[in-house]
């Protein structure tokens, strides 16, 4: 088991030189430094001086790959692969367009994420399975006739729509929570209400089509079979056999998502105000701040190959017959 | 000339795809074995329905797809000047819509602005009243009275004609099935009433006269009022909902074209020459699946802005330029959107390439590539076919997060997520304009859903598990159906086992 989980950390680290490698090309060799610097100052009317300003205050006046007015090992570490991408490795993300340091705002705005994304993954699992056991349990009837339509519906709606739609609702009209907004401690349980709630009906259509095919790929299972042979009542096979052997593939879709959720949302956040990863990237994006991107692309990265393993070591957990070795 | 033909980018594709498609559907039709799970498509109520609506949708599309520039001048004398406006056939067709451009808001159905403004009086003094409108219901006397009696009549005049050209539909369909089934015109559409035919000719036509009483009574109307309002700048709503609709195909189905060239190619040969081919495309997929991707497309986005603020030199036009990153979006999509189909492209081909018949044909020492193209590619192709449909609504509604988030299409490209970004800070107005959203809302929702239906249709009929998969769900099973009614039904319910 240790062994194995080793192993996969070891794979894990070419992966994420890939990344850094791929960040590396888009952000520098797409474009080079003296671009982005034309695009941020102004197309026109652009001095070379202020161009080698800007690339000085960021740290971009260096070569790329190799520099050769330096000696020794210095030759390949004051170039800008090695000092922008290559020290992320070591959690060293460098500043903001602003001069703030990247690290600590990372490690700032994570909590905020994190209450707004664990809330809505925990209920939406939760609200999602059951939706899609009674579902599966009223199979060819109305009631899962009109669950699959009403999921279809769910689905065709853009994620905008639920927002906008739950602040004009629910905040606007019937007056019941602040807008958007974001408070300290326990404060922020009633600015956190709303996003949670948006956030677990816009992903309902699709979590609960998919569950349930989930359940009813389980049920046409042999076990199944044995088990209403046996006469055991239907409910019984369903939330004791059913449920727990279709945990396997709930779990592989959810656990590979929880690192995930210290980034938060895109949209939730910047919509209801909230200064969570999420937000902090969408004002990278609009603001050009091409340093925060690649630190969140590659802190992305990093927590999504944490989440595979995570998903590998939980199968052993819930299926005995998985060893790895 | 009055104008001068011009083909953007996104229109070359477009016009690449369509011949694609009818290709295809040419080598489909003259092979029985193709056509079969065409045909369990052909007969799902749902599906076919859907089809129905996103065939208005790809007649707008593409009538929205031939640009041209029009003259800006016509005296033959002087020499030939070309606007530099692009306009398209929709644009042409659609005049009345996009040249009534009103102040700023006014709702839907108004014929008074949505703002306040000082007017003078005839007598000389000044007055703070909503003015009339330029255009919306401008031929009215007195709208208070007059306005929801004009309304009814025209839209019920226009539903009328589509009414009536749906009976006219309706009969020669009815005339057509009679002449193949060798029965009367009466018995057809009796047939055709009780939903006793194969193909769901009712659920087709329920759907076909929804829709054609709906366009007639828009368009009776939007000659002389602006149905969905307008927007702050006056446009009409209606109008820009049409236009966003291209948008979004072309996100839609442009995006899938670009990423098939490397899934497939990458997919097949990983899983066919298994070894460290295998190994590099492995790595390849997985490092950049492993990039969450709305991060990965934000940042090859940004990175497009900077390269095309530049490169002024690549377009001429606004439109040109609007285009080129709507090619670029569907390529940065495409890029990072191939990795799951190539992942399952490999495990199928692993899979093939053990079956007998291609070791057989190794045997007989045909090229890697024959055994690829001529025995491969045919068998995975299911697989890319429901990929591309199942893909299809997800990235009509990724445009509109994407243009949210800022990484999206040009702005001064109509969108349904320019639309949102544009009505979303509307909301917070009092009082509140909403018919943009409405408006955006309803297209996408019909577009997106009638896209997710047929996807589930296609899958149904392409996908062997769900084939195998006994008829567990039979509700909505007529009793004078046929027994392939039942798949249909399945398909309905979206039962996969």
């Amino acid at each position: 088991m240790l062994n194995y989980i080793i192993r996969r950390i070891l794979y894990a680290i070419p992966i994420l030189i890939g990344v850094n490698l791929i960040t590396f090309t888009l952000f520098f060799v797409v474009n080079t430094p003296d671009d982005m610097a034309r695009m941020q100052l102004g197309i026109k009317r652009v001095t070379p001086d202020a161009i080698a300003k800007w690339k000085q205050e960021r740290g971009y006046d260096k070569p790329l790959m190799f520099n050769g007015s330096e000696k020794g090992i210095a030759k390949f570490t004051r170039t800008i692969f090695f000092e922008k991408s290559a020290a992320m490795f070591a959690f060293h993300f460098g500043q903001a367009d602003d001069g703030r340091d990247i690290g600590r705002e990372i490690k700032t705005r994570m909590m905020p994420s994190l209450a707004i994304a664990l809330p809505v993954f925990v209920l939406g699992l939760g609200v999602y399975i059951v939706a899609a056991l009674i579902m599966v349990f009223f199979r060819a009837t109305y009631v899962d006739f009109v669950g699959v339509v009403l999921c279809v519906a769910l689905m065709s709606i853009s994620s905008l729509f639920y927002i906008i739609g739950g602040q004009f609702l629910i905040s606007k009209l019937w007056h019941l929570v602040p807008i958007s907004g974001y408070g300290e401690g326990l404060n922020a349980t009633k600015f956190l209400v709303l996003p949670v709630i948006v956030g677990v009906i816009s992903a309902a259509g699709s979590n609960t089509r998919w569950y349930r095919t989930i359940f009813l790929e389980e049920m046409g299972k042999d076990y199944v079979r044995t088990a209403r042979a046996k006469g055991l009542p239907e409910s019984i096979v369903l939330f004791r056999h059913v449920l727990n052997n279709a945990m396997i593939p709930i779990l592989t879709g959810a656990v590979v998502v929880i690192p995930l959720l210290f980034l938060g949302s895109l949209l939730a956040e910047s919509f209801f105000g909230i200064p969570g990863l999420g937000s902090y990237t969408i004002d990278a994006i609009n603001s050009q701040d091409f340093a925060v991107v690649r630190a969140m692309v590659f802190l992305g990265s990093l927590l999504y190959i944490f989440g595979l393993i995570l998903t590998d070591i939980s199968y052993t957990l819930v299926d005995p017959r998985i060893r790895l070795q | 000339m009055p104008f001068e033909p011009i083909i953007l980018w996104t229109d070359a594709l477009v016009y690449l795809l369509v011949t694609v498609i009818g290709v295809f559907v040419w080598h489909v039709r003259r092979s029985e074995h193709l056509l079969v799970p065409w045909r369990r498509v052909g007969h799902s109520a749902s599906g076919m329905a859907a089809l129905t609506i996103l065939t208005f949708f790809m007649v707008i599309g593409l009538l929205d797809t031939v640009h041209m520039r029009p003259a800006v001048t016509n005296n033959a004398a002087t020499e030939k000047a070309y606007s530099i406006e692009v306009l398209s056939l929709l644009d042409v067709i659609a005049a009345p819509l996009r040249t009534r451009v009103e102040k700023t808001y006014s709702a839907p159905f108004a014929a008074h602005l949505y703002a306040k403004e000082t007017v003078e009086l005839p007598d000389g003094g000044q007055a703070r009243e909503f003015p009339r409108l330029k255009f919306g219901g401008a031929h009215l006397e007195d709208p208070e009275a007059q306005l929801i009696g004009d309304v009814i009549w025209r839209a019920a005049r226009g539903g009328a004609l589509g009414l009536f050209l749906w009976c006219l539909i309706v009969a020669s369909l009815s005339v057509s099935l009679a002449r193949r089934g060798r029965q009367t015109f009466l018995s057809a559409l009796a047939g055709i009433w009780r939903g006793a035919t194969d193909v769901p000719w009712n659920a087709i036509c329920i759907t076909l006269a929804l829709m054609l009483l709906l366009s007639g009574a828009a368009l009776a109307l939007c000659g002389d009022y602006h149905i969905f309002g307008t927007d702050k700048v006056g446009q009409d709503v209606f109008y820009l909902s049409l236009k966003s609709i291209r948008t979004g195909l072309v996100i839609g189905t442009l995006t899938t074209l670009m990423m098939l060239p490397f899934a497939l190619l990458l997919g097949i040969t990983a899983g066919y020459f298994q070894g460290w081919v295998d190994d590099v495309i492995q790595y390849l997929y997985t490092t950049l699946s492993s990039i969450p991707s709305v991060l990965l497309i934000a940042a090859a986005v940004l990175m497009m802005q900077v390269y095309m603020e530049t490169h002024p030199e690549l377009f001429d036009t606004i439109a040109a330029r609007a285009d080129l990153r709507l090619l670029f979006l569907c390529i940065i999509l495409g890029v990072t959107s191939w990795t799951g189909l190539c992942r399952l492209l490999r495990g199928e081909t692993l899979k093939l390439r053990e079956m007998e018949y291609i070791q057989a044909a190794h045997a007989f020492g045909v090229s890697h590539w024959r055994i690829i193209s001529r025995h491969i590619l045919p068998n995975v192709m299911h697989i890319v076919l429901i990929t591309t449909v199942m893909d299809f609504s997800g990235l009509v509604l990724a445009e509109a997060v994407l243009s949210y988030v800022g990484v999206g299409v040009d702005p001064s490209m109509i969108s349904f997520g320019t639309m949102i970004n544009a009505a979303r800070l509307e909301m917070a107005r009092e009082p509140m304009v909403w018919w943009a959203l409405l408006a955006a809302f309803s297209f996408m929702f019909a577009l997106v859903l009638s896209a997710n239906l047929f996807a589930d249709a296609v899958q149904n009929a392409f996908d062997p598990r769900m084939r195998i998969a006994p008829a567990k769900v039979r509700i909505l099973r007529r009793r004078g159906a046929k027994q392939s009614k039942a798949e249909s039904a399945e398909s309905l319910s979206g039962t996969g086992n």
